[in-house]
């Protein structure tokens, strides 16, 4: 009998409070995929947005996809292809007065404009981002394996800026 | 010199610097160039082609003459302008162009010699003897040639990169721009006001205007305070708006801090892209030169600058001033320098019928005609009523007239229009989408109506947005009229200088139009006039005014050269600003990453992937020792190798089998559930784009995998045909590649090993759901190496652990892990291709497969795929063993054995060779004319590169288990 | 140079990557060569208004048909792909086509 050893993406990580944000790898918990079949589906988000689906968020992902973050699949599968995302992905929390001004030297979306309950599918850097806009500031979710290097990009944004502040 | 009460530099915070090495001193507020005219240094650079003593010659960013390098711990950066650069404590600059010292420069020779240097000199010169190009003439020029010198070590600084989004971007803070802004700001507007000095108010800031019966600077001030505590408004000081770009987007440069001793983690630039949702440009206006014999010694400026440096820095740029223009404007010079003090010696207005109302003689229909002092201007010579007058001087402010700022109107091909009666060229209106021009840039030059015009521009700018605008109040302010009088050239026997930064004299550009170089583009490359940093901002109207004249064309009909991006120079490193280093790609590390590096694996990038290329062992010392040993031991025991950057897809609905039947040549639809097939996937030309396994999960679920360089390219080319082409088909799709971890495990020890983890008997081929304790795995029983192999993927968590578990098990049973390098070899034994052989240009028939391209269905570039010529006549894998074994490597070409090397012999080329331990001798891929028909023969093998040249015996690319009995166990 | 992505909303054109003309979206029947070669080879160099395809690869994967001006770089119409994609494909479908 195997037991193994769960690791997060980015596991012994301690989060960076600096320069008015702080970042921070998070838990999604369960993260699935869901792709309803019939695109019209009632309780599938709109674009750009983020519905509630009981305890858990139902964040929209692109074209006829959204994640549903933190609960169970649900009726889902009946409807939907469903795919467990969980693994596929990192979390992180970027909260702050400065969350905005960070992410302008990555993201080339205009962050102001995203408002609890918003979301956007765009980059970072050169990595495929979600943004998701919560209270103080964002989420983000990275490939897993560049979990590492969106920390190393974000962590230098967030120097640069704490050294403009300094002047 | 300072002059007591004037300017608004810090007289509480004094700085020093270092210049060529001497210390000076200046004031918090100074640019390099109002603290070194402070300070009486006037020579301050050599000029590009003659080496002519050069000095300050304007107050702005188009400074030609006064560029120097600045020195900053490991920075050394070149063509700095000294009139941009503010002066910080310890600031050190250097001038450049000279050798050995900027009075003493030995390549001033070069001005001894300039009647044969003109125009076209290095293009009529350096042509012959053709042998003498790259040996002397161009290691010649290029000693001579260039600006400044960089340092030779990696700029390894900060530099920031930035997007910003807004409503309204406002280009320039000076009258018109903060009116701009001002209105738009009160509009409720998102606005972005962006001005490329330190401090905002362009002119108002230099000249002693008024506005509203108060000193212009206490407006400027006013407005600024409203503009900070607006929430909507961004001011963005020392930021250069550099290009105009499609779909409202524009390129601005900040200056973060460069204005400051460098400090960690400060970046020196910051580079931004700006979305407006409409914009307007009030850059302003430029003054420009007139040229005369001698025109280019320091003391000579700009008659504008003159006043910038007295109001805004309190300096004098000279002891005893003289006036020479063309327009009122640069009265208003004489009588700031009068009122604060300084003498001004004469006005020779070029105007017959000018005043010559003001406290100082005034020359009027005069002109300057000549000039002298070796290191700075000592005095002038100018022709009044038909005779010379000399004059005793040492600095010579000189107008003639104004240019509007067109630039960013010209951006995406517009051409700006001649205005006769402001002698400029104006902006087109509508050239840029959405950038609306006010103020001096649009040719309005009153400062009362730049004000008004600001406020109007903007309110315009924003209607097109929807904004509901009340007009705000215009404060009252100078209206009166700019009246000039074209002048472009003093003729006269000498040089007079038009681009000063690269050395071209009114007499190249008529040279020029003599030997047919007429046009203004050809005369601008032909001259190098406009080529400079300065891209001619000082010198092209009026070069363009002489070729008109030259060639009896009028201005209008000469037109201008191209405008283009950037507006003033902008440094690589801040366009790339994050693309050094680890900056330049993702880094994608698998979840056995830490455990490789653990065991001394030297990681070799596939794609953004990083995976362990060997795992060396004490005692190995080269790579080939440590693969070998690999490859021996997945062939002899069990190997471990970490495959998770394949590509995963996960495929699911009703359509998916029909789906895969179009993507793929041959068939899933009747693939068994638990089963795995081998898949080939075809672009649209018909050429092989990739290929893998696929598994199916269950009946309307499957598991696609790609190759690891392919795994974007697949992905994109899925959502294409099921867009395009499957409309209301049942059929949804997702990359699972980082959901899981995958690991294959192969060798005659495989099973044993997998049997300690799981019970499953699978089948060759076969799949299935695998219990690890209470993770759910899944079980491929694939090879990619010959041997019978597994791959256990499970989620992305418990990669790391399960790597490491199977590594113990593996080492107990006499295995390991295995790296890249071993598995290449494994794979080429096996005779199996990658992405060196399926490169683009192969199709299914080149690598023996096109039998898979399923005779009853369609399928994707399945048409093109069964064109005439790609069926036969074609180069086709084989294999190859070089006779004696010895090396031979990828890239080398193949020719028929006695064959003369040449191009048109060539019948091949070799994709991938390794040194295979298991047949003892060297192994290579190959694609080869007619290769399936020439098993047996021998080719030549010819590498240049690497001076190889022998014979090879050609075979089936399977070298290792042909029948693949290992495979199936 | 932007994008307004149907879904997504305005971006910018890193976000996308670029494929190539609209004729991409129509299948020329099997055997007949000629048609295929033109299919793959043979574009009009318009100065003026064409219709490319565009992939939203790092948004949220929508294939785009983009109308866009070669002369004023204007960009009047983007619409998905999916969708318009019924018609197409009948054509994919050879005379004996089991798919």
């Amino acid at each position: 009998m195997v037991n193994l050893i769960a690791k997060s993406p980015l596991w012994g990580q301690a989060p960076l409070v600096s320069a008015g944000v702080t970042l921070a790898e998070v838990d999604l918990g369960q993260v699935t995929s869901i792709a309803p079949f019939d695109m019209a589906v009632p309780g599938f988000p709109a674009p750009n947005t983020v519905v509630a689906d009981g305890a858990a968020r139902l964040v929209w992902t692109g074209r006829g996809q959204a994640f549903l973050i933190g609960g169970p699949v649900g009726d889902w599968a009946e409807v939907a292809a469903v795919t467990d995302q969980s693994d596929g992905w990192a979390g992180l929390s970027l909260l702050g007065a400065g969350a905005v001004d960070v992410l302008a030297r990555l993201v080339p979306v205009d962050l102001r404009r995203l408002a609890v309950g918003d979301c956007a599918r765009t980059q970072l850097g050169h990595m495929a981002v979600i943004v998701i806009a919560v209270a103080g500031g964002f989420e983000l979710l990275v490939f897993r394996s560049m979990a590492q290097t969106a920390w190393h990009e974000l962590a230098t944004v967030i120097k640069m800026r704490g050294a403009r502040l300094a002047c | 010199m300072r002059i007591e009460g004037k300017g608004r530099v810090d007289r509480l915070a004094p700085v020093r610097f270092r210049f060529d090495g001497v210390e000076y001193r200046g004031f918090e507020g100074d640019t390099l160039a109002s603290a070194l005219l402070a300070n009486g240094v006037r020579l301050v650079g050599r000029s590009f082609k003659y080496h002519r003593p050069r000095g300050v010659m304007t107050a702005g960013s188009e400074e030609p003459n006064a560029l120097v390098e600045v020195i900053d711990g490991r920075q050394q950066t070149p063509n700095v302008r000294a009139t941009v650069q503010e002066i910080y404590e310890g600031l050190e600059a250097k001038s450049q162009n000279r050798w050995p010292s900027l009075k003493y420069d030995v390549l001033a020779v070069n001005d001894l010699a300039s009647r044969f240097l003109t125009a076209g000199f290095y293009y009529k010169t350096f042509m012959w003897p053709r042998k003498f190009w790259e040996r002397i003439y161009e290691p010649l020029i290029r000693r001579a040639a260039g600006l400044g010198s960089l340092s030779g070590r990696h700029d390894e600084a900060e530099y920031e990169k930035a997007f910003a989004f807004c409503d309204l971007l406002v280009i320039g803070a000076g009258p018109a721009g903060l009116m701009a802004a001002l209105q738009a700001a009160r509009a409720g507007a998102d606005v972005i006001l962006a001005d490329e000095a330190a401090q905002m108010g362009g002119r108002l800031l230099a000249d002693s205007a008024e506005i509203d019966g108060k000193p212009a600077q206490d407006w400027v001030a006013e407005v600024l305070a409203e503009l900070e505590a607006a929430p909507n408004v961004r001011l963005m000081r020392r930021t250069t708006v550099t290009g105009a770009y499609d779909g409202g987007t524009f390129g601005a440069l900040e200056r973060v801090g460069l204005h400051l001793a460098a400090r960690p983690d400060l970046p020196r630039e910051c580079f931004w892209r700006i979305v407006a949702g409409q914009a307007v440009l009030a850059a302003g206006a430029q003054e420009r030169m007139i040229a005369f014999e001698g025109n280019d010694r320091p003391g000579i400026m700009t008659a504008s600058s003159l006043r910038t440096y007295l109001n805004q820095y309190g300096v004098a740029a000279g002891k005893r001033v003289t006036i020479f223009a063309n327009n009122d404007d640069a009265r208003q010079t004489a009588r700031d320098l009068m009122a604060a003090g300084v003498t001004v010696v004469a006005i020779i207005d070029a105007r017959p019928d000018a005043s010559v109302a003001e406290d100082c003689p005034v020359y009027t229909g005069a002109e300057v005609i000549g000039t002298t002092g070796r290191h700075g201007l000592t005095g002038i010579t100018f022709r009044y009523h038909g005779g010379e007058v000399q004059l005793a001087t040492d600095c010579l402010g000189v107008s003639g007239g104004w240019n509007p700022l067109v630039h960013l109107t010209c951006h995406m091909n517009g051409r700006p229009q001649w205005d006769g009666a402001l002698a400029a060229f104006v902006p087109q209106a509508g050239a840029v989408p959405g950038l609306h021009v006010a103020g001096a840039a649009a040719g309005v030059f009153s400062l009362g109506h730049c004000l008004a015009h600001g406020a109007e521009v903007a309110a315009a700018a924003l209607a097109v947005l929807g904004h509901k605008v009340a007009p705000i109040a215009v404060p009252q302010a100078d209206e009166a009229g700019y009246d000039i009088m074209p002048v472009w050239e003093v003729k006269g026997s000498r040089r007079a200088w038009l681009d000063f930064a690269n050395d071209v004299t009114t007499k190249d550009v008529r040279q020029a139009a003599q030997e047919g170089f007429a046009s203004v583009e050809h005369m601008k490359r032909y001259t190098t006039q406009g080529m400079a940093p300065d891209q001619g901002k000082n010198s092209n109207i009026g070069a363009l005014a002489v070729l008109a004249d030259a060639t009896g064309r009028g201005i209008a009909q000469t037109g201008v050269t191209t405008y283009r991006p950037p507006f003033s120079p902008v440094s690589i490193a801040a366009i790339g600003a994050g693309g050094r280093a680890e900056g330049f790609a993702p880094q994608r590390f698998m979840t056995s990453h830490s455990a490789s590096v653990e065991r001394g694996a030297p990681m070799i990038e596939a794609g953004l992937w990083y995976r362990p290329s060997y795992f060396p062992r004490p005692g190995e010392v080269t790579w080939r020792q440590a693969c070998d040993r690999e490859v021996a031991m997945v062939r002899s025991a069990v190997g471990v190798c970490d495959v998770s950057t394949l590509g995963k897809i996960d495929i699911q609905g009703r359509d998916a089998a029909r789906f895969l039947d179009l993507v793929y040549t041959n068939v899933f639809s009747t693939l068994p559930i638990g089963r795995v097939r081998y898949g080939l996937m075809l672009r649209a030309d018909g050429h092989v784009l990739d290929d893998g396994t696929t598994a199916r999960l269950a009946e309307n679920h499957y598991v696609m995998t790609t190759t690891t360089a392919a795994a974007g390219l697949v992905m994109r080319h899925l959502e294409f045909v099921a867009q395009a082409y499957c409309a209301g088909w049942e059929v949804r799709f997702i990359s699972v590649t980082e959901q899981w971890a995958q690991f294959a495990v192969a060798g005659p020890m495989a099973k044993t090993l997998i049997d300690t983890l799981t019970q499953a008997d699978l089948p060759f081929m076969g799949c299935a759901l695998v219990q690890l304790g209470d993770v759910t795995a899944r079980l491929f029983r694939i090879s990619f190496s010959g041997e019978q192999g597994y791959e256990i993927a499970v989620p992305a968590r418990y990669g790391e652990a399960l790597f490491r578990d199977l590594l113990a098990r593996a080492e107990t049973l006499g295995g390991g892990p295995y790296g890249m390098e071993a598995l290449n070899v494994l794979r080429i034994e096996k005779g199996f291709i990658t992405h060196s052989e399926i490169h683009g240009r192969i199709t299914a028939f080149d690598i023996g497969m096109a039998k898979m391209i399923s005779a009853k269905k369609d399928c994707i570039g399945k048409g093109a795929a069964l064109r005439p010529g790609l069926l036969e006549g074609r180069e086709q894998l084989v294999g190859l063993r070089p006779v004696n074994d010895a090396m031979i490597s990828a890239g080398a070409h193949l020719f028929a054995p006695g064959a003369e090397v040449k191009r048109e012999n060539d019948q091949g080329y070799v994709t991938s060779v390794c040194y295979s331990p298991t047949l003892g001798g060297y192994l290579g891929l190959a694609f080869l004319q007619d290769g399936r028909a020439r098993h047996g023969e021998m080719v030549r093998l010819v590498d240049h590169l690497r001076g190889i040249d022998l014979l090879c015996e050609v075979s089936d690319p399977v070298f290792y288990d042909k029948e693949g009995g290992l495979l199936r166990g | 140079m932007r994008i307004t992505c149907p879904l997504c909303g305005p971006r910018d054109r890193r976000e996308f990557y670029y494929y190539g003309s609209e004729d991409y979206l129509t299948q020329p029947a099997l055997g007949d060569f000629d048609a295929i070669d033109a299919h793959l080879h043979l574009r009009d160099n318009l100065a003026g208004e064409v219709r490319d395809l565009w992939y939203h690869e790092m948004g949220c994967a929508a294939w785009l048909l983009v109308t866009r001006n070669t002369v004023t770089h204007k960009i009047s119409d983007v619409v998905q792909v999916a969708g318009g994609g019924v018609g197409i494909l009948a054509k994919m479908k050879p005379e004996e086509g089991a798919l």
